[in-house]
């Protein structure tokens, strides 16, 4: 493999503390090396800003609801299209791209790594075929927990070590990285056409509520001692006056201490889940609240989920949500309930600047990222598509580091935002050194991937973004246009030490790694929950347990993590 | 002596069993795919048996099949033809912009044909379409 | 003697995964707990002769050819041409349609599946108003009101009913058919409705009126007609509150509505009608989906060129219209000047205007048995059974995915799809 030097590039590099040093980036066989000794390809960055690679943490880039979405949206495929090149394959559609495209446009942003964040374990194979196909980023995948009978039973019974045994299976079952938690138990309410509307309101039949599944997930997931902490979609998301909701869920995880410095919970794009209001004409936005309780809460790390404005598509394992969402819009509506595990639903939404609605969740995202203190607490998502397309980032970043940029946005949006947003009076602006937080150190950080991504010290992935930005020479809060546009064209993307993206066009292409934990539990125990599995296999489910695991081999550069639980 | 029917096609388990098992060249799929099912009522009016021979005409064309008596009957005024080529020298052309033919609601007429040929399913794609070389 | 477990039945879209083969030697001994169909599926690896070598159709006469040549001789063919079809798709792997994209991509062709002459008409619809759906263990663990509507399981879907919707204990459902209520509305009274609590018989061409009424009636209103569709007033006010009363309701639909006068139109309508319904209970819909891998085919479409078929890549990006550049449409309009046919018999399948024209141009398949379609080919290359001879990924009819499983090796010789057409493509791209 080639060797590399990025010569006297501005570095920010937040994980080991470089704030916009001068300095060279020395890249060998892939990883970040301390010295070269030969003839190593030069590239001059100077005047260029170099931050590791960007991370993306949470977005619907790939599964059965991703395709369902592009499958019955036509129109979103007919918005923008790339014919074929000589070295990238064809690709269509706006917030739901197709899967080359997907890995196209995230490498053309500096993106090196990105987590799809919603995986039905029945329809594992799914996501990773759709993973398979997405070229230029590592990737992996979050694996559904809210709905699952078994570990809704475990948990009723207080068998903690058996749920913990059937999660750990589960993860390496469906090559999944997380334990993603989406509307705790009311996805199993969906099956009957019903929700749960607060963390006391129990799944019918199987009678455990949304905090007792939530709080035994968090200790399963510490006693397992996973990379991430569990990832929760909260209950009532996007409801009206849902703020309640989400500050009682930060507190459930309370007692239980992380197995890894890393937060105990990541509670996942809570601009949907900081809405006060009790009707549509007196919404607001509560992000003060859902800060001030983030900024006494160490333990806690959200994604924004800011929206953007634009018409997109919504997708979730959270059933009911969807339905509500098509209710009131009268858009066409997709659902899919899956046996023994979840129900994910599809709808698109026009999130237009006319609306007080609309206008008052960009605010609240914005808000967010602005109102939390430490931004390693307040990562940056648009939980891609349901806020907005992931090829937004660009823009994002630019509101959050202008003032002038969003006010000249609220200008063009509905006047509501002055009275019942705090959107207007924030002065606060981001350095680039806070970009690096919430678009890649952080998410490093939170999935537990800080060893080797997210940041350019010696033994790191040599995955790393150039972008065209001379921090001595502009002034973002004024040229906000121009960090848009040099954010969205990265001058480099490098990955594992290959050149992929140069001046925003790709030069060539890879395959990333597929990142998925192999945890390990005591023999005996696992041998225990196969007999639960095996049983109810045979009953409950519509497919042969032999039928049921993903194969190693539909992974692309299979990575796994080996983590071994306290069971 | 003819009857106006509407035309349905589709599969049957016979269609689908001896396609699978022996190939569309076999004797067994002419003889499950190569049949027109008709309601009994109608079978009487054009004074026809199980096993007779008829004619099914359409706009597009016409082919010879054994009549058969409808096990999913009633039905009159609808004949029902395994999906296959025999149905499908009937179904007529276009899709109104859809991409879908009309496979089911042709416009037919049925009768009794004594003298008729039943063609295997190779005889009939040699005898309409020929070849060009 | 070897019996493999779990195995996956390549025939329709119920895709039962539960079969036990057994192997002795180069034959099949039995496909234990297949349908009648499925099993003859198997048991054809005895019975049909299967074709080894390429055949090559020149000056009226075809002959054996080498699978270099034929390969080469493909892909000059497909090369040359200004707009050629690829079609099939629905009964092989999602690796083989993956393959068969790029191909398409490759010389700016279209590729479209036989999903245009089945469930297209579904896909538009639901492109207009969505698919409330869910997968088939939900139904086996909850349904208690269960409709087939156009759709006659019994002949097209023969297991379906005993694992996934009649039969079947689930866990709500313990006492598995006495739990639960089985409707059929069709035009005729199939071997379906003869085991149905209840058949309701809709006139032909008319489920559009009815699936009205039913709408109406679960929206509050009053319906004033006697009769609606041949059915009467009392029935089906009858029906809609047996719908909006279940727990869990499901409206599986077949080709008696996709094929009949209204297409699109009628799945739009019924769709709608679930969505109504779920004002007032749990109801989903599902299309019966035939060929065991035509929804893996739509899926991989989707994908990776955001429409599920009917693909028209000759701006280098993908277009998608049907009606437009569906298969029977460019056929019909004799736009095409070469088809390569993939795992599908469009000459047995297509109407005859359609097929007038396949006769015409050039015509590459791929395929394991001798089928009409052989019969019109220039060139003719054999392939492997998936599901049977190689393995391949297939999704069921509710998207859910399986790994198909080898059990058998293919005859001495005869290699995978995918290996067909990844060689095809590089011959390609060499003279490109």
């Amino acid at each position: 493999m080639s060797e590399l030097v990025l010569k006297n590039g501005i570095v920010y590099d937040p994980i080991n503390n470089v704030n916009g040093e001068k300095m060279d980036i020395l890249v060998k066989d892939g990883k970040i090396v301390e010295k070269l000794n030969g003839n190593a390809k030069t590239i001059d960055c100077s005047g260029k800003i170099v931050m590791p690679g960007g991370i993306e943490i949470h977005s619907h880039m790939a599964g059965g609801k991703v395709n369902g979405g592009r499958l019955f949206q036509p129109e979103d495929h007919v918005r923008f299209a790339m014919p074929k090149t000589k070295v990238t394959r064809s690709g269509t559609g706006f917030s739901t791209p197709t899967t080359f495209l997907t890995g196209y446009l995230y490498s053309k942003m500096g993106y090196t790594t990105g987590m799809t964040a919603a995986m039905p374990p029945l329809m594992a194979r799914h996501t990773h075929e759709e993973l398979k196909d997405i070229p230029m980023i590592d990737k992996g995948a979050y694996c559904l927990t809210d709905g699952n009978w078994f570990i809704m039973k475990y948990l009723k019974n207080g068998e903690i070590e058996k749920c913990a045994a059937y999660v750990s299976w589960l993860l390496k079952a469906t090559k999944g990285y997380v334990v993603k938690i989406t509307n705790p138990c009311g996805t199993e309410a969906w099956g009957w056409g019903k929700n749960c509307r607060s963390l006391d309101d129990p799944a019918p039949y199987f009678d455990i509520t949304p905090r007792e599944l939530v709080k035994g997930l968090v200790e399963v997931n510490e006693i397992l001692k996973l990379p991430h902490s569990v990832h929760l979609h909260a209950n009532n998301c996007g409801r009206l006056g849902n703020f309640v909701t989400t500050l009682e869920t930060f507190k459930v995880p309370n007692g239980t201490k992380p197995a890894a410095k890393r937060q105990i919970m990541h509670a996942t794009h809570i601009q949907f889940h900081s809405y006060g209001g009790d009707t549509w004409h007196n919404f607001e936005s509560k992000a003060d609240e859902i800060a001030k309780a983030v900024n006494s809460n160490k333990n806690i790390v959200i994604d924004t989920g800011t929206v953007t404005l634009d018409h997109t598509t919504t997708m979730t394992a959270d059933g009911p949500l969807e339905y509500y969402l098509q209710s009131l819009t009268h858009l066409k509506w997709m659902n899919r309930n899956v046996e023994m595990e979840t129900s994910p639903g599809i709808t698109p939404f026009i999130y237009s600047r006319k609306m007080p609605t609309a206008s008052i969740q960009w605010a609240i995202g914005l808000e967010l990222s602005l109102l939390i203190k430490d931004p390693w607490q307040v990562l940056m998502t648009t939980d891609h598509p349901n806020a907005g397309p992931f090829i937004r980032y660009p823009r994002i970043i630019a509101w959050l580091m202008s003032r002038k940029y969003r006010e000249e946005t609220a200008s063009k949006v509905h006047k509501v935002i002055y009275d019942r947003s705090t959107i207007d009076g924030i002065d606060r602006e981001y350095s680039f050194y806070d970009i690096a937080i919430v678009t890649r150190a952080g998410e490093a950080k939170a999935l537990g991937l800080s060893d080797r991504k997210g940041h350019l010290g010696v033994g790191a992935d040599a995955d790393i973004a150039v972008y065209d930005i001379n921090p001595s020479e502009i002034d973002p809060s004024r040229d906000y246009k121009e960090i848009e546009k040099k954010f969205s064209s990265a001058a480099y993307t490098i990955k594992d030490g290959e050149i992929l993206v140069k001046n925003g066009e790709i030069v060539q292409t890879r395959y990333g790694r597929t990142l998925w934990v192999n945890s390990k539990v005591d023999g005996e125990l696992e041998k225990e929950v196969m007999k639960d599995i095996e049983y109810n296999f045979k009953r409950y489910y519509s497919v042969n347990l032999a039928n049921y695991p993903v194969r190693e081999e539909v992974l692309t550069r299979s990575t796994e993590v080996t983590r071994s639980a306290s069971v | 002596m003819s009857l106006e029917v509407k035309l349905i096609t589709g599969r049957t388990l016979h269609q689908g069993a001896s396609m699978e098992r022996l190939g569309k060249e076999s004797e067994e799929y002419t003889k499950s795919v190569a049949v027109c099912e008709m309601d009994p009522a109608d079978m009487e009016k054009l004074g026809v048996k199980e096993g007779d021979i008829v004619k099914v005409a359409t706009d597009s064309g016409e082919v010879f099949l054994w009549a058969a008596k409808s096990r999913q009957a009633p039905h009159e005024g609808t004949i029902f033809i395994p999906m296959g080529p025999w149905a499908n020298a009937l179904v007529d052309a276009g899709t109104n912009s859809t991409g879908m033919p009309d496979f089911k609601g042709v416009k037919a007429r049925v009768e009794p044909a004594p003298e008729g040929k039943v063609l295997n399913a190779v005889e009939l794609v040699r005898e309409i379409y020929g070849y060009n070389y | 003697m070897a019996t493999i477990t779990d195995v996956i039945c390549p025939f329709c879209g119920t895709l039962c995964d539960d079969i036990e083969v057994v192997v002795n030697g180069s034959k099949i001994e039995s496909a234990r707990h297949a349908c009648k169909i499925g099993n003859s599926k198997f048991l054809s690896i005895n019975d049909i002769p299967r074709p080894i070598k390429p055949l090559i159709r020149e000056n009226g006469a075809s002959r054996e050819a080498s699978i270099d040549e034929a390969i080469a001789k493909a892909a000059e063919i497909l090369s040359n041409s200004k707009r050629a079809l690829l079609f099939g798709w629905s009964s092989t792997s999602c690796e083989a349609t993956a393959v068969g994209i790029e191909i398409a991509e490759e010389i700016g062709g279209l590729i479209d599946g036989t999903t245009t002459v089945c469930h297209g008409p579904t896909v538009m619809a639901v492109q207009y108003v969505g698919l409330p759906s869910v997968t088939l263990g939900e139904i086996k663990n909850r349904a208690d009101l269960v409709i087939y509507w156009g759709a006659n399981p019994m002949h097209a879907h023969p297991r379906h009913l005993s694992r996934y919707s009649i039969f079947p204990r689930g866990y709500f459902r313990e006492r598995g058919q006495q739990d639960r209520e089985l409707i059929v509305v069709d035009v005729r009274k199939t071997d379906t409705a003869k085991i149905a609590n209840h058949f309701i018989q809709v006139e032909f061409g008319k489920d559009y009126e009815l699936l009205s009424a039913l709408r109406m009636i679960v929206n509050g209103g009053e319906l004033e007609e006697e009769e609606v569709a041949g059915v009467p007033k009392e029935k089906i006010i009858e029906l809609a509150d047996k719908m909006m009363n279940c727990q869990f309701g499901i409206l599986f639909f077949g080709m008696g509505l996709t094929m009949s006068p209204g297409k699109h139109r009628n799945i739009d309508n019924a769709i709608s009608l679930v969505k109504n319904l779920n004002r007032h209970t749990k109801f989903s819909i599902m299309p019966m989906r035939g060929h065991w891998n035509v929804t893996g085919f739509g899926e991989v479409m989707t994908w990776q060129t955001g429409y599920p078929f009917a693909v028209d890549f000759s701006r280098g990006y993908a277009r998608y219209n049907p009606g437009e550049t569906s298969a029977n449409d460019v056929l019909q309009r004799e736009e095409v000047d070469a088809v390569l046919v993939v795992a599908s018999d469009p000459v047995a399948h297509f109407p005859r205007k359609s097929v007038a024209h396949l006769a015409r141009v050039p015509m590459i398949t791929i395929a394991p048995h001798h089928s009409l379609t052989t019969e019109l080919s220039e060139i003719f290359i054999p392939s492997s059974m998936v599901g049977i001879e190689e393995e391949g990924t297939a999704y069921r009819m509710d998207t859910v995915p399986l790994f198909t499983r080898k059990v058998i090796d293919p005859p001495q010789g005869v290699l995978s799809d995918v290996e067909i057409l990844k060689r095809i493509l590089e011959k390609i791209r060499e003279m490109r």
